[in-house]
C-alpha cells in the first residue's frame, strides 16, 4: 500500500461507524490503486455493506477518513459521487419504470448529455444482454435480470470507480459467470471495489483481498498469498527473556524455521516464527532457548482466528 | 437545475402513469362537484364557487398526504434511496424535484375543475373576481399542503405513517382558527394567524391580501427546508 503515489484512487484511513453502541466496523483502512480489482471478504455482517456506503458517501464514517480520486468523501461529496458507480446489495430499482427509461433516469441523474446517455444506454444494453428486455417494466424481471440492469446503470456513465455490493448473490449459476466475467472486463479500465462472502469467488475476481471480520480487517494479501496462507503455513509467537542479537540466530537455525521476525512490545521481547507447514516447532523452540538459559516467557500458535475465519467463509457456500 | 427536472419529470411520469392517482383524481373530482351543486336546490342558487373551494379546502386534507406520501417514503422502503443519493444530486435539489411534480399533478387535478366556472358563466352572470382569486388561494394552499406531506414522507419508509401524520397536521391547521377563541388574547392571535384555513377566507371573497400569499409560500417554504434537512439527517443519524 503506497500512501503518496499519484496512482493512489482510494484512501480510508481509521474508518469506524457505530449504529448505536455497537461498531459495525472499527479502524479500518485500506487504499485502492488504479485499476485495481479489490475484493472485501467477510461473512454476513462484517461490516461490507457499511464500508461500502461509507465509500459511496451515503453516509458519513463515525470517525477516519476517505479519499476517492484526491477528493474527501464527506467534504466533496458531490465530486466523489461523479466519479463512482455503485450496485448497493438488494439491486434497489424502480420497479414501476421500463429499463431504457430507468437507464435514461439515471444518466441524467449523473448529468450525462443527452445524446451520450442515448450512445451508452445502447452501449450497457449490449455489454449486459439486456436486448429483448429494454421496454420491459423493471418489475416484471427476474431477479437475474434486475441484477444486470443494476450493473448496467452502475457503468452507464463509465465512473472511474466501480462498487459493488455482493454482485453475485441471488443470481443463477450461469449467470454469476457471466457476471464475474463482466467484472473482470470493466476491471481492466475501471478500478472495482467488490464485497462477497464466497472465498472461490473473490479469489478469482480479484487482485487484492481484504478479509474484514467482526467491523475489522484480519488480513490482506493477493487470493494466492491467503491460498498459501491457509493451506497452514504454521506462525508462532514466541517471548523470550534474552538478548535479542543473539535469539534471533539461534531461532533462525531451528530446522524447518523458514522466517523470524523480532519486534518489541513494551520491555518484551517477542519473535513472530514462520514454519514450513504441517511442522509443529514448539518442541525443538522450547528445547533450543531454554538450552541457551534464556527464559522462555510465553509461546502460541498464531493464524488459527484467521483459519476460524476461512472456515466460515468456506463451508458457508460450497462448490463455487 | 436539469437534475430537478429529472427528478419531478420522472415522478410526474409515475403520477400519470399509476392508477392510484386516477381513484383520488376522480375522489376529489366527486366530492367537489357534490359541494358544487349542492347549492342548486335552493330556490335562489347564487351563481359563485363558494361551496366548491368549501368542500375543495376540506377535502384537500386527505388529497395533499395522498399525493406526496409515496414520494420519499417508497425510495426509503424500495432502498432506491441509496442509489438516488449516491448520484451526484444534491439533497435540495431531491425534494424540490418531487414537490414540483406533486403540485404539477394538483394544479392538473384543479384543472380539471374550471368546467365548473365554465357553467356558471355560461348559464349565469357570476362575479369573476372571487373565482379568479379563489383558485389562486387554491393552489397555495394546496403548494402549502403538498410541502407538509412531503416533510412526513421524507420523515418515514411507512406510507401510511406518512399520510396519516400529514392529514393529522392539515387537520389541525384547517380547524386551528376555531380554537382561537378558547385561548384569548396573544394566543388567539397567534393560533389564528398559524392556521391555514383562515388565510384562505380572503381569497373566497375576492380578496388578494399580500399577506396571506406570504403566509402561504412561507408555509411551503419552512416544510421543504425541514424535508430537505429530514434529508440530509441521514449523515448524522
Amino acid at each position: 500500500m503506497t500512501e503518496t503515489s499519484s496512482d493512489v484512487m482510494i484512501q480510508a484511513s481509521g474508518l469506524t461507524h457505530y449504529y448505536g453502541p455497537q461498531p459495525a466496523i472499527e479502524d479500518v483502512n485500506f487504499g485502492v490503486k488504479k485499476g485495481e480489482i479489490l475484493g472485501f471478504l467477510g461473512p454476513n455482517g462484517a461490516g461490507k455493506t457499511t464500508t461500502m456506503r461509507i465509500l459511496t458517501g451515503f453516509m458519513p464514517p463515525t470517525q477516519g477518513q476517505v479519499t476517492l480520486g484526491g477528493f474527501d468523501v464527506v467534504e466533496q461529496s458531490l465530486e466523489v459521487r461523479r466519479r463512482i458507480g455503485y450496485l448497493p446489495e438488494t439491486v434497489p430499482l424502480y420497479t414501476e419504470m421500463p429499463v431504457n427509461g430507468y437507464l435514461k433516469y439515471m444518466g441524467t441523474l449523473r448529468g450525462m448529455p443527452s445524446r451520450r446517455i442515448r450512445q451508452r444506454i445502447s452501449d450497457v444494453i449490449d455489454v449486459c444482454r439486456l436486448g429483448d428486455y429494454q421496454k420491459t417494466t423493471i418489475g416484471k424481471l427476474s431477479k437475474g435480470y434486475r441484477q444486470r440492469v443494476g450493473i448496467a446503470q452502475a457503468i452507464l456513465h463509465e465512473p472511474e470507480v466501480l462498487v459493488m455490493d455482493e454482485p453475485t448473490i441471488g443470481i443463477d449459476p450461469i449467470q454469476v459467470v457471466e457476471t464475474r466475467r463482466l467484472i473482470q472486463d470493466l476491471g481492466k479500465q475501471q478500478t472495482v471495489v467488490l464485497s462477497s462472502h464466497i472465498l472461490p469467488e473473490v479469489s478469482m475476481i480479484c487482485e487484492r483481498v481484504l478479509i474484514i471480520h467482526q467491523g475489522r480487517i484480519v488480513a490482506e494479501d493477493t487470493p494466492e498469498n491467503l491460498a498459501q496462507r491457509l493451506q497452514g503455513v504454521d506462525r508462532l509467537q514466541v517471548e523470550v527473556g534474552g538478548p535479542p542479537e543473539e535469539v534471533l540466530p539461534a531461532l533462525r537455525q531451528v530446522p524447518g524455521v523458514t522466517q523470524v521476525t523480532h519486534r518489541r512490545q513494551g520491555d518484551r521481547e517477542v519473535y513472530t516464527v514462520n514454519a514450513e507447514s504441517g511442522q509443529d516447532l514448539r518442541d525443538e523452540i522450547s528445547r533450543v532457548v531454554v538450552g541457551q538459559g534464556w527464559g522462555l516467557l510465553s509461546m502460541q500458535l498464531m493464524g488459527m482466528s484467521l483459519e476460524d475465519i476461512f472456515l466460515r467463509l468456506t463451508t458457508e457456500e460450497e462448490g463455487v | 437545475m436539469r437534475t430537478i427536472q429529472a427528478v419531478a419529470w420522472k415522478e410526474i411520469l409515475v403520477y400519470f402513469g399509476n392508477p392510484m392517482a386516477y381513484i383520488v383524481g376522480l375522489i376529489f373530482l366527486a366530492v367537489t362537484g357534490f359541494f358544487f351543486v349542492i347549492d342548486l336546490g335552493n330556490p335562489f342558487p347564487e351563481a359563485s364557487l363558494g361551496n366548491f373551494f368549501q368542500g375543495a379546502t376540506i377535502i384537500l386534507v386527505l388529497l395533499a398526504p395522498a399525493l406526496t406520501m409515496r414520494l420519499l417514503s417508497e425510495e426509503q422502503k424500495l432502498g432506491t434511496i441509496e442509489l438516488l443519493l449516491t448520484s451526484p444530486v444534491r439533497d435540495w435539489e431531491v425534494i424540490i424535484g418531487k414537490y414540483l411534480a406533486s403540485l404539477v399533478f394538483l394544479i392538473s387535478l384543479i384543472a380539471l375543475t374550471l368546467y365548473y366556472p365554465l357553467l356558471l358563466f355560461l348559464f349565469a352572470e357570476p362575479d369573476p373576481g372571487p373565482i379568479y382569486s379563489g383558485y389562486l388561494g387554491f393552489i397555495l394552499y394546496g403548494s402549502a399542503a403538498l410541502s407538509i406531506g412531503i416533510l412526513t414522507s421524507t420523515l418515514t419508509s411507512n406510507q401510511i405513517v406518512a399520510f396519516i401524520v400529514s392529514a393529522g397536521i392539515l387537520l389541525l391547521l384547517f380547524f386551528a382558527n376555531t380554537g382561537a377563541d378558547v385561548v384569548g388574547g396573544f394566543w388567539s392571535t397567534l393560533v389564528t394567524e398559524i392556521g391555514m384555513r383562515s388565510h384562505f377566507t380572503d381569497f373566497e371573497r375576492g380578496v388578494i391580501d399580500t399577506k396571506h400569499i406570504v403566509y402561504f409560500i412561507s408555509v411551503t417554504a419552512f416544510f421543504l427546508f425541514l424535508s430537505i434537512r429530514a434529508l440530509e439527517s441521514r449523515r448524522w443519524r
